[in-house]
């Protein structure tokens, strides 16, 4: 795996209270990759992706041992200001999330907060995030609508867009296709693998054939451990521990 | 809307096209080297044929990863499986050069025993069978494929009557003929095999793109 790594978990543990969540999880995500976590409900997954852009430090009562990395840095150090990881580490949820706002604003929203006001650079922007989203041809003659008027499909690739317009390096999915029709949910895989070229992905799916359309790397976790991980055609097609080919070959449980 | 999965597919055709050409070859060599009795010819035959091992495992890798990663659907499903069989069927038409590269070395340095006149025709049979299967495969052409399938009984009698002739004119008649005679038998046996696997070929080429099973019925309409 000769790799660039672009962010890095290190040795670990997470707690909701007293229950432990993540157990000495190791892992890398690769520059320009796709690496997807599978595995059954509640098996740490979501907690895990989380970590990256500091989310689980929003819930109460929670802890963490360990180290992450984004890039050379480590994002929990005291020194680290949270919503700056979280502008260079975007998320896309799995039910859309669109401000309440025109479909412009959701997308400006993000650079007048990080202080940018030149209209003209704010204009292009939008443009080029909404065209990277692959969501330009059906918005730009309605640029003020709500963005809530559109399809649960174009809300969730319009957030996707919100996320590439304040300059993001990694986006991670978390569940982002849950919600949408076979079609939009194409549409979206098809974007995962454009947007790689350019940022390095993570996502987490309860679809392991999602998993297995669009990423290069998957980690499979149980019970909060990470089982195997490794590159997405072997994981498939020869995974080395008995527990992961249970699972993906739906004989778990 | 393009797909990811259509570049990968493209990467798989472009494989198969690789290792039909390398095929097609080996089978035009065997049989210059047979006209020449080239022995040099034939070893390289014999050579080559590493290179198109490793391409059947390579298409072979190539679909297992999209049968697990993309799971295809319709005619996707059938191109990736076809593309599975096909690549097996190119892989024996290459042994099978081969194997008559080999029968040539067995010939080299011996007068032969009569000149060859049906063999050749049958070495045309398999040369022509084997790139229409192919062009066929390329164009998704069923109706080149069908017309394809009809040649095969004539290339059955045609075996027939090279076989008759090497027993009965031949290896009845005088016993000192047999080592001659039976590379000759075994080279047209070989050719006759090489017109079955291209056969598969059309067979799977018509179940890819009409997705009608003409496998094992004597008859196409």
């Amino acid at each position: 795996m000769d790799n660039e790594v672009k962010m890095q978990a290190k040795n670990v543990d997470f707690f909701y209270g007293k229950t432990q969540a993540l157990k000495n999880v190791s892992l890398d995500v690769y520059t320009h990759k796709v690496t997807a976590m599978i595995g059954p409900s509640g098996c740490g997954k979501s907690t895990f992706i989380r970590l990256f852009n500091r989310m689980n430090e929003l819930v109460p009562h929670t802890s963490l041992c360990g180290k992450i990395f984004l890039d050379d840095l480590e994002i929990n150090s005291p020194l680290v200001d949270a919503v700056d990881i979280r502008r260079r580490v975007g998320m896309v949820f799995q039910k859309p999330n669109p401000f309440p706002k025109t479909i412009f604003e959701n997308i400006s929203y993000g650079l007048k907060v990080n202080g940018i006001k030149d209209k003209l650079f704010i204009q292009q922007k939008v443009e080029d995030s909404l065209k990277k989203a692959v969501i330009w041809n059906e918005v730009k003659d309605r640029l003020n609508d709500s963005a809530l008027k559109l399809s649960g499909g174009q809300q969730q690739r319009l957030c996707i867009a919100r996320c590439l317009a304040v300059e993001t390096e990694v986006i991670l999915f978390d569940e982002p296709c849950a919600s949408l029709d076979p079609i939009s949910t194409a549409k979206i895989e098809e974007l995962i693998l454009e947007l790689k070229k350019d940022y390095s992905i993570v996502i987490v799916t309860h679809n392991m054939q999602q998993a297995a359309r669009v990423s290069d790397y998957t980690g499979f976790f149980l019970l909060g451990e990470l089982v195997e991980f490794g590159k997405t055609a072997d994981i498939f097609t020869k995974p080395q521990d008995s527990k992961t080919e249970a699972y993906i070959t739906g004989r778990f449980g | 809307m393009e797909r990811h999965l259509d570049q990968e597919l493209a990467d798989l055709n472009k494989l198969l096209l690789k290792m039909g050409t390398l095929v097609e070859t080996a089978i035009f060599e065997s049989i210059e080297a047979l006209k020449e009795l080239n022995a040099e010819r034939a070893l390289k035959v014999v050579s080559d044929d590493k290179v198109i091992d490793e391409l059947e495992n390579s298409i072979d890798e190539c679909c297992l990863d999209l049968l697990a990663l993309q799971q295809p659907m319709a005619v996707d499903l059938r191109f990736i499986t076809m593309s599975m069989n096909i690549a097996t069927d190119l892989e024996r038409i290459a042994d099978l050069a081969v194997d008559i590269a080999q029968r040539v070395l067995d010939l080299t340095g011996k007068p032969l025993l009569k000149p060859l006149i049906d063999i050749p025709k049958l070495a045309g049979f398999a040369k022509q069978m084997s790139k229409d299967a192919l062009d066929a495969f390329v164009n998704k052409d069923a109706d080149l494929a069908a017309s394809l399938i009809l040649r095969d009984n004539e290339v059955d009698k045609l075996r027939n009557l090279v076989q008759k002739e090497l027993i009965e004119d031949y290896m009845l008649k005088d016993s000192s003929t047999v080592t001659r005679a039976v590379p000759l038998l075994l080279i047209a046996r070989h050719l006759e095999r090489i017109c079955d696997h291209a056969t598969n070929i059309a067979e799977d080429v018509i179940y890819m793109v009409e997705a009608k099973v003409v496998k094992h019925h004597p008859k196409t309409e």
